[in-house]
């Protein structure tokens, strides 16, 4: 598949955002009482959130999980509102009320996250019925870990999905651990795209850490959901660098494990290709990363100097 | 007026609405072609009326039929679903409680989740504890969620077209024994407003507040109780979230007496929430120790005797009526 050079850059500059957005999440996490509640990051996994909303379209939805920031950043979120939800500012895109794990951006359709693992899949398949119950040409991707398939609530909504031929993407990033267990305890067939095959949609395994083959393959997937083709599920294989959550000491992980997946990080990968092909020279590389540093720089000043919800506010936006 | 079932009441809720806006749809097991085909259940017809694109019947999947409604609802379209038998909520609840309720807090009241759950409830059916058991303090206790529990066939059809047009996931509770009851139903179209609770009968001895069947009970009650002389002031809380704390609290200051009736158990059991409201905002007016008229702590048994064991009757309420006029 031909990938225009438009396409690459905002690939490469959503990889970068993403990995700088979370390296600073990790230094703010040192920092006692600056970010409430639990840390839960994406870093090394950039590549599937990046590939994968390149390939959607403005009107198509996400359903994320606890591992979101790298999925919003790449639809589109605004950084400063984000960051400011982090923190549990007034300011956040939630006011305060979601914290990190669970950022609900509808203004750019993604209108919940959902960090009860396997929740999401049902959602995703209600809100690909209302695409299809409106013949939108439009799609809803669902982003899963490998744990969640080994809930109940993937294989119903699967199911489901596949008997109405609904347009969703089930992506799941296997990162290769499921809260402190790694896939071999928790998972007896070697991919979780086999499980496709129970559902009669095609299961494909792709390198998710290779952001074009990514977007390459949810491009071809995303193709079959609006032509009426129904669901697909795609097995990103990934790799957790960070643990569940920024206390968690990974001591179930083995660290020359890590350095492996590390050597493999999507971003040299990308870049390296980019400036090979000469589609980015090096000066603009460097522009690009102390734009992306700057975004993120804004983002923190801005929460840092965002109010605190009053607590009465706590009472607010129960009911419409 | 036409004399209707509540599950025939139900259903034309349900056909108005979806004739008054496309974006209505239903899912659930078997609710287009059932397994029974009696015109007194609620979706009877519907199916052949509007087709399979509105009215789907799903797998066997209570998780994914209440995520169908959370997806559906949060892009604006207005799913009714049915949850066939009130304990199967056990099977969906991650969705509603998790998710239905909590997701527009979440989001800083930016996402909306205008969904509506209908489930079959009761016993009286010989089914057992599996098929028969009153949820609904479970709901209550989930903040987010509207809960409503009509008692009658004209107020089902009213408050489930507010709920369906209500913004706020709504979980309609009803009474299986109630499909077969007639009662009087306007032919022309009204709407009960969702968190308005009604007197359905005035006295001056005693309040019995109560919902769902166990209206039909008081009734019953209230009718022997009068050749006595006592007069029980009955209101039905129709919905329980949001409560109708007035409409409560003006007839417990009223009567200076209170007996809360549900068929469901007791521990826990929204009778609580009632006892505490009368105790927090109207000890003032009470005259005598309110009392609790509810199901036994166990699960719901099959055999005739024991299931009528199970539900509370008249007996049991007139016993505790007398009891606090002692």
């Amino acid at each position: 598949m031909q990938i225009s050079k438009q396409k690459k850059l905002e690939m490469l500059r959503s990889l970068l955002l993403s990995r700088k957005f979370e390296e600073a999440l990790t230094e703010l996490c040192k920092i006692e009482n600056k970010i409430p509640g639990m840390m839960i990051l994406c870093t090394g996994q950039e590549a599937v959130g990046t590939g994968v909303c390149a390939a959607l379209e403005m009107e198509d939805v996400i359903i994320t999980n606890h591992r979101s920031h790298s999925h919003l950043l790449a639809k589109g979120a605004d950084p400063k509102l984000l960051m400011a939800e982090i923190y549990g500012k007034k300011t956040g895109c939630n006011k305060g009320k979601s914290g990190t794990l669970h950022l609900a951006v509808p203004e750019i359709n993604a209108p919940c996250t959902t960090t009860v693992v396997g929740g999401g899949p049902p959602i995703a398949v209600g809100r690909a019925f209302a695409q299809q119950y409106r013949k939108e040409k439009n799609v809803t991707v669902c982003f899963i870990g490998d744990g969640a398939t080994n809930e109940g609530s993937f294989h119903e909504a699967v199911n489901l999905a596949s008997l109405w031929s609904l347009p969703v993407l089930f992506v799941c990033e296997n990162n290769l651990y499921a809260g402190a267990q790694r896939y071999e305890e928790h998972t007896k067939v070697r991919n979780i795209a086999e499980r496709a095959a129970g559902y009669a949609i095609p299961g494909v395994v792709v390198d998710g850490n290779d952001a074009l083959a990514v977007y390459t393959s949810a491009v071809e997937a995303r193709a079959r959901a609006v032509a009426g083709e129904g669901p697909t599920l795609i097995e990103y294989k990934t790799y957790r660098w960070r643990g569940h959550g920024e206390s968690d000491l990974q001591l179930y992980q083995p660290k020359d494990e890590i350095e492996v997946w590390q050597e493999m990080c999507p971003i040299p990968k990308l870049r390296d290709e980019l400036l090979a092909e000469g589609l980015i020279s090096p000066d603009e590389l460097g522009e690009m990363e102390s734009r992306m540093d700057a975004i993120v720089k804004d983002a923190i000043l801005f929460a840092e100097e965002s109010p605190y919800p009053e607590p009465h506010e706590a009472l607010q936006d129960v009911f419409a | 007026m036409q004399q209707l079932g509540m599950g025939q009441a139900i259903n034309q809720a349900l056909r108005e609405e979806m004739f008054r806006d496309p974006d209505v749809f239903l899912a659930g097991e078997g609710i287009g072609t059932g397994i029974h085909h009696s015109p007194m259940l609620p979706t009877a017809g519907l199916l052949k009326e509007f087709g399979p694109g509105r009215v789907k019947d799903t797998p066997v999947s209570e998780a994914a039929i209440a995520g169908l409604a959370v997806g559906a609802s949060v892009a604006g379209l207005r799913p009714v679903v049915e949850i066939m038998f009130n304990p199967f909520f056990t099977l969906a609840s991650d969705m509603i409680v998790n998710h239905a309720a909590k997701l527009r807090y979440l989001s800083g009241g930016k996402s909306s989740f205008p969904l509506v759950v209908r489930m079959k409830s009761g016993a009286g059916i010989g089914a057992g504890c599996q098929h028969s058991h009153n949820l609904e303090a479970w709901v209550a206790h989930s903040p987010g969620l509207k809960v409503v529990m009509p008692a009658t066939a004209a107020d089902a059809k009213g408050l489930l077209k507010s709920a369906i047009r209500d913004p706020n996931p709504v979980i309609f509770i009803e009474d299986i024994m109630l499909y077969f009851v007639p009662g009087a139903v306007p032919e022309e179209e009204y709407l009960i407003p969702i968190g308005k609770a009604d007197v359905k009968r005035q006295g001056k001895d005693v309040t019995v507040a109560t919902w769902s069947k166990m209206l039909g009970v008081a009734m019953k009650a209230a009718d022997q109780l009068a050749r006595e002389g006592i007069e029980i002031e009955i209101v039905d809380l129709r919905t329980l979230v949001p409560l109708d704390k007035d409409t409560v609290l003006g007839s417990i200051r009223k009567t200076g007496r209170l007996v809360v009736l549900h068929e469901a158990t007791r521990t826990g059991g929204f009778a609580g929430e009632v006892a505490a409201l009368a105790m927090e905002e109207a000890f003032e007016s009470l005259k005598a120790p309110l009392r609790r008229v509810t199901g036994p702590d166990i699960p719901v048994p099959a055999s005739p005797p024991l299931e009528r064991f199970y539900i509370p009757d008249e007996e049991k309420l007139i016993a505790a009526v007398k009891d606090i006029l002692k």
